[in-house]
């Protein structure tokens, strides 16, 4: 594969996450708990984009995700990239895909269900892709996409 | 998970459907059967409601089982700031079944997937209650001979009625024609007249409890027009006495039409229908008893000659 210039500078080795929502930026900072990390993490927020106007990028170094975690981005960022860097070269290159289950990700919206009222993981099932459409596993209400809150 | 739970009627397949009303017609001729020697069922009730937990609690002890329990949660430790996750690990490891009503939605499948035992969802909040759904099938069944092809009016509050919505989903199976009989604000929410839609199930929707709409049904099935769902009380007033069933509205009904009704009714169906052949609520909180007793004997795996 043919080395590829990204938007902000070089990364020796790591991935370099592409096409996030400026909205969804921080948010998928969260989901992937990069705060955490020991790891140098460069975010790019406002960046000029052909597909988007404008969007957000990260760049975390000298790091493996498995591919169950970066897909939970999907939730937020249904059309972001992931390029996988090793020795300055994409060796791979592909959307994110929403699973058909979340496991912890999204909180349930219903005060009433059994999710918000013990200490336990949420569940949804993804009932329609696009738009977005889920249903919590515990109390069977939908959310639609515009509904959506992270746990 | 244990396949033997029942938390949602969606769960049941169309043949385990079956399955459990030729169990129930079995404990219908023979209801004191003592399959359940020795085993021992909690009942746990978060929320009361004397009635189901009377109906299983009967069940049980005609199966010659016992029962632990509670019939309120301010008598148990959820009051103490319990989980439910604790009550359940604890209960599961001295009880064979849990029979479980709780006020929050998804209560019964979560303790389903911390429970050993099998776990009878009882009510969980304004999500599920499947066992009222199996007591509204077989009466259909045992007054009709077949749960194929009929003609179900569902009448008063298909809004928030739970048992109507439920009723619905597990007769999708059975290829069934719907009359949606209420008010405006009573209406059935457009998501299971999308799934109507979507499984090629006929309806008829309108405000107008007609003479038409009662002769061409085999089952009506009437619900409670509830005052809290009015902002205006005038407007209350109207609607409760435009659905009120009386004697006289069922004169020409077909001879093997029967009504129906969850129970407890108010003034939804007038005592002058209590003494014609179309009458039958009575008779289906009976049969209830004989559908929980399928029920319980399914969650157990025991099986019933
Ligand atoms: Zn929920």
């Amino acid at each position: 594969m043919k080395k590829k210039e990204l938007a902000v500078a070089a990364l020796k080795n790591g991935i370099v996450i592409d096409h996030i929502p400026c909205a969804s930026l921080f948010k998928v900072v969260d989901l992937l708990g990069l705060e955490h990390l020991d790891k140098s993490v460069t975010i790019g927020f406002n960046l000029d984009s052909e597909r988007l106007g404008k969007k957000g990028i990260i760049k975390i170094a000298d790091v493996e995700l498995p591919k169950e975690v970066l897909n939970r981005i999907a939730v937020i960022a249904p059309r972001a990239v992931i390029n996988i860097i090793s020795d300055y070269e994409v060796v791979d290159k592909h959307e994110v895909t929403l699973p058909d289950e979340l496991h912890d990700i999204v909180r349930c919206n219903n005060p009433k269900c059994i999710s918000n009222n013990e200490p336990m993981s949420t569940r949804f099932h993804v009932v329609h892709r696009d738009p977005l459409v889920l249903r919590c596993h515990y109390c069977e209400r939908k959310v639609d996409h515009n509904e959506i809150t992270l746990k | 998970m244990n396949t033997r739970n029942l938390i949602s009627i969606t769960d049941l397949s169309k043949s385990e459907i079956l399955d459990l009303i030729t169990t129930a017609q079995e404990f219908e001729r023979n209801p004191n059967q003592r399959l359940l020697e020795g085993k021992v069922v909690a009942s746990l009730f978060f929320e009361p409601s004397t009635r189901t937990r009377l109906s299983f609690e009967t069940a049980v002890n005609r199966l010659g089982g016992r029962v632990i329990g509670f019939s309120d949660a301010s008598t148990s430790s959820q009051s103490k700031g319990e989980s439910l996750k604790d009550t359940i690990m604890m209960v599961s490891n001295y009880a064979d079944l849990i029979v479980m009503r709780h006020p929050l939605m998804g209560a019964a499948r979560y303790a389903s997937e911390i429970s050993k035992v099998p776990i009878i969802n009882a009510g969980d909040g304004a999500n599920q209650h499947p066992t009222q759904t199996m007591l509204d099938l077989y009466p259909i069944q045992q007054t009709q001979g077949r749960l194929d092809n009929l003609t179900i009016t569902m009448v008063g509050d298909l809004k928030y009625g739970r048992t109507v919505h439920s009723l619905l989903e597990a007769m999708h199976h059975f290829k069934p024609r719907f009359n949606f009989v209420a008010c405006d604000v009573l209406q059935m929410p457009e998501q299971y007249k999308q799934f109507c839609r979507e499984q090629c199930i006929p309806y008829t929707e309108t405000a107008d409890f007609s003479a038409d709409i009662i002769n061409q049904s085999d089952i009506i099935y009437m619900t409670r027009v509830q005052r809290e769902r009015f902002s205006d009380l005038m407007e209350y007033e109207r609607v409760k006495n435009l659905y009120t069933l009386t004697a006289s509205m069922l004169k020409d009904g077909k001879p093997t039409m029967r009504v129906l009704h969850p129970l407890p009714r108010v003034t939804e169906i007038a005592q002058d229908v209590d003494d014609t052949p179309w009458a039958y609520y009575f008779e289906q909180a009976r049969n209830g008893l004989y559908a929980r007793q399928a029920i319980i004997c399914r969650a157990l795996g025991i099986p019933v000659k």
